[in-house]
């Protein structure tokens, strides 16, 4: 193990570890200002947005039509089984079979 | 045995038996499959070993903070970027921590801090649809905690293990696992219109931020900025009602 990706997973661990155990174990939910809980309140959906954004308008880093932008296309049916479903597998599975779909189709010229 | 005493004189108990936790976290094994597999392979071809990738998922334990510390040690980001971009990506935890509090505050306090390593999305959400807010034992979080990781270092060691031989699927999109857990939790978590205002807003923000800011300051910026304005429309309604 190289001693440089030692340390940075040592670094990953421990701000991965801090924001999971201190609301937990010091902060009680009622010590925390309400404009602050109202903001924690969104972090989860803004960050996961956030960082789909670019996956799925910019893949590669650049923009691309839509019909050429394979993660676009296939978050399509991953959007639509997760709304049915609510099930991480079944989600997971849906997007990257689409995913695999678009790319054995991808040679026949459709898009 | 735990009990928790609701209005009236209906007693319903919370789970408590690690055997409890072992069946709840059955299909988060499952969702951890595909994604933990995909980020082995992906790995490897990041340039990590497999003793590498068996120590990350083992210390870090965080599927999104692996793919991306992965992908940016790949990109030869700095380690202090890789270590900043991880710390914002699972400051979504400290909600996930705090709303889990009431849950465990009958457990000696060292517990609770040994516990709270094994908080990701998929077993906050697991543990908070079950219990509920209703307090529940140690054993019962084990059982949740401990089978969902060992299922993901398992996975992500198995895909590292055949990393070479299964490079040929980062050919088919497997790299898309990570993008389509994130669809599953996102769209777990959009139960208002606020909630899809917000993501519109991080989402056209952040792409708006690759475009215009410094490498990886994009999701930063949108996070704290759409999660802001979520705050304050949802804190000017509160107030005018």
């Amino acid at each position: 193990m190289r001693p440089q990706v030692l340390l940075i997973i040592l670094g990953m661990a421990l701000v991965t570890y801090v924001p999971r155990a201190l609301p937990m174990t010091v902060l009680s939910r009622a010590s925390l200002p309400g404009w602050f809980r109202r903001w924690l309140g969104f972090v989860p959906v803004a960050v996961l947005a956030a960082l789909l954004g670019p996956v799925l308008l910019l893949p590669s880093g650049r923009w691309q039509p839509v019909w050429d932008n394979l993660p676009l296309l296939a978050s399509l049916p991953a959007f639509w089984v997760a709304g049915r479903t609510r099930s991480l597998f079944r989600t997971v599975l849906a997007g990257l079979a689409a995913m695999a779909l678009l790319v054995a189709l991808r040679p026949f010229g459709i898009w | 045995m735990l009990l928790y005493r609701t209005e009236g004189a209906a007693v319903t108990a919370a789970p408590h038996s690690f055997f409890h936790g072992f069946r709840l976290a059955l299909p988060i094994v499952l969702g951890y499959l595909p994604i933990g597999l995909a980020f082995g392979v992906l790995a490897r071809t990041s340039g990590l070993s497999v003793g590498e990738v068996a120590a990350m998922s083992i210390l870090v334990y965080a599927g999104s903070s692996q793919f991306i510390g992965a992908g940016m040690m790949a990109a030869g980001a700095a380690p202090g970027a890789i270590v900043a971009t991880t710390f914002l990506v699972n400051l979504r935890h400290l909600l996930m921590s705090a709303a889990l509090a009431p849950s465990v505050s009958a457990l000696p306090p060292r517990r609770q801090a040994v516990l709270a390593f094994w908080l990701t999305d998929e077993t906050f959400v697991a543990a908070s649809t079950e219990l509920e807010g209703r307090p529940t034992s140690g054993a019962f979080l084990a059982g949740l905690f401990w089978t969902s990781h060992l299922g993901w270092v398992l996975a992500t060691v198995g895909g590292a293990w055949l990393g070479g031989r299964l490079a040929w699927l980062s050919h088919w999109g497997l790299d898309f696992a990570l993008p389509a857990m994130f669809i599953a939790l996102l769209v777990m978590q959009l139960n208002e219109r606020r909630h899809l205002a917000v993501a519109l807003m991080a989402a056209l923000l952040s792409v708006l931020g690759a475009v215009y800011l410094p490498a990886n300051y994009n999701v930063l910026t949108a996070t704290v900025l759409a999660a802001a304005a979520g705050a304050a429309w949802s804190g000017r309604t509160e107030g005018a009602s």
